[in-house]
């Protein structure tokens, strides 16, 4: 494994995926579409990967858990834009909407 | 400030004005091409760190087949008939909740002392990542792979039109 130089200190990916993160947190509570929800829900798994990766190379390169632990959730989400994608056809055909907010049946 | 950091402060731009577009843009569609700036600027943060496969995978997965599902979703649920989105009304809650958290956050980063041996990291090569995705990472690898399959199943069969309908 070669070493290569970095300029760029840890703590600004950290901050820069803390931002992404918080918008994350920001989209999935405000927006009513349920693909918009979905999106904000990529934002913040990539936020999470960035901070895993940075963690890996800088502070554990001899195991890097944290690029496996990338590629993991790189697989999962995309599985998971799938489902959700059937998921919103399914009750858009059903109830004419992809707000979440309309699709209230199960509350009382 | 060296190229480096010219890079990665240009691509930290891009990535929370995408982030910014994905979560205050009114148009849904200039918000989904926004979530496309976003990973793209991933893919060059992955870069920066020398993990180029990651950065491989971050374009062809994301950028490429989940945006264009995300798109497809969009469309599918006539979104463009009412491209507006409205927010919903808890808006201020979510604000303040993501302030909170990226207070929270930016206080944890900065009141924690990092390693300040950083000048280098470590290049992990193909080879070295394989070995360990398929020898010591080899059930995970087959229970992600059992995921994939279940739920795009599951995806094929909830969006198939039911009999009769």
């Amino acid at each position: 494994m070669e070493s290569v130089a970095q300029e760029v200190p840890l703590e600004h990916f950290l901050i820069v995926s803390g931002i992404l993160f918080s918008l994350g947190v920001y989209g999935v509570l405000a927006r009513r579409n349920a693909v918009l929800i979905l999106m904000s829900v990529e934002l913040m798994l990539n936020a999470v990967s960035i901070n895993m990766v940075a963690f890996a190379v800088y502070t554990s390169p001899q195991f890097f858990v944290g690029i496996i632990f990338a590629v993991f959730v790189i697989t999962i989400a995309a599985a998971e834009v799938g489902l959700a994608l059937g998921i919103i056809l399914r009750i858009y055909r059903n109830r004419a909407t992809a707000n979440v907010d309309e699709v209230d049946q199960l509350k009382w | 400030m060296t190229g480096t950091e010219a890079i990665f402060y240009l691509m930290a731009a891009a990535a929370v004005g995408g982030g910014l577009g994905v979560v205050l843009l009114r148009n849904v569609v200039y918000a989904a091409l926004s979530l496309i700036l976003t990973l793209l600027a991933v893919a060059a943060f992955y870069i920066l760190l020398a993990t180029e496969f990651l950065a491989l995978v971050q374009i062809l997965i994301y950028a490429g087949a989940v945006a264009i599902l995300l798109l497809f979703a969009l469309m599918l649920t006539r979104a463009h008939d009412a491209p507006m989105a409205a927010d919903g009304p808890q808006k201020p809650i979510a604000a303040v909740a993501g302030m909170a958290l990226f207070g929270v956050l930016a206080t944890a980063v900065a009141g924690t002392t990092w390693p300040r041996d950083a000048g280098q990291i470590t290049r992990v090569p193909f080879e070295t990542l394989g070995d360990a995705l398929f020898r010591q990472w080899a059930v995970p690898f087959e229970v992600a792979s059992l995921v994939l399959l279940v739920a795009l199943v599951g995806a094929i069969v909830l969006a198939r039109p039911e009999e009769g309908e």
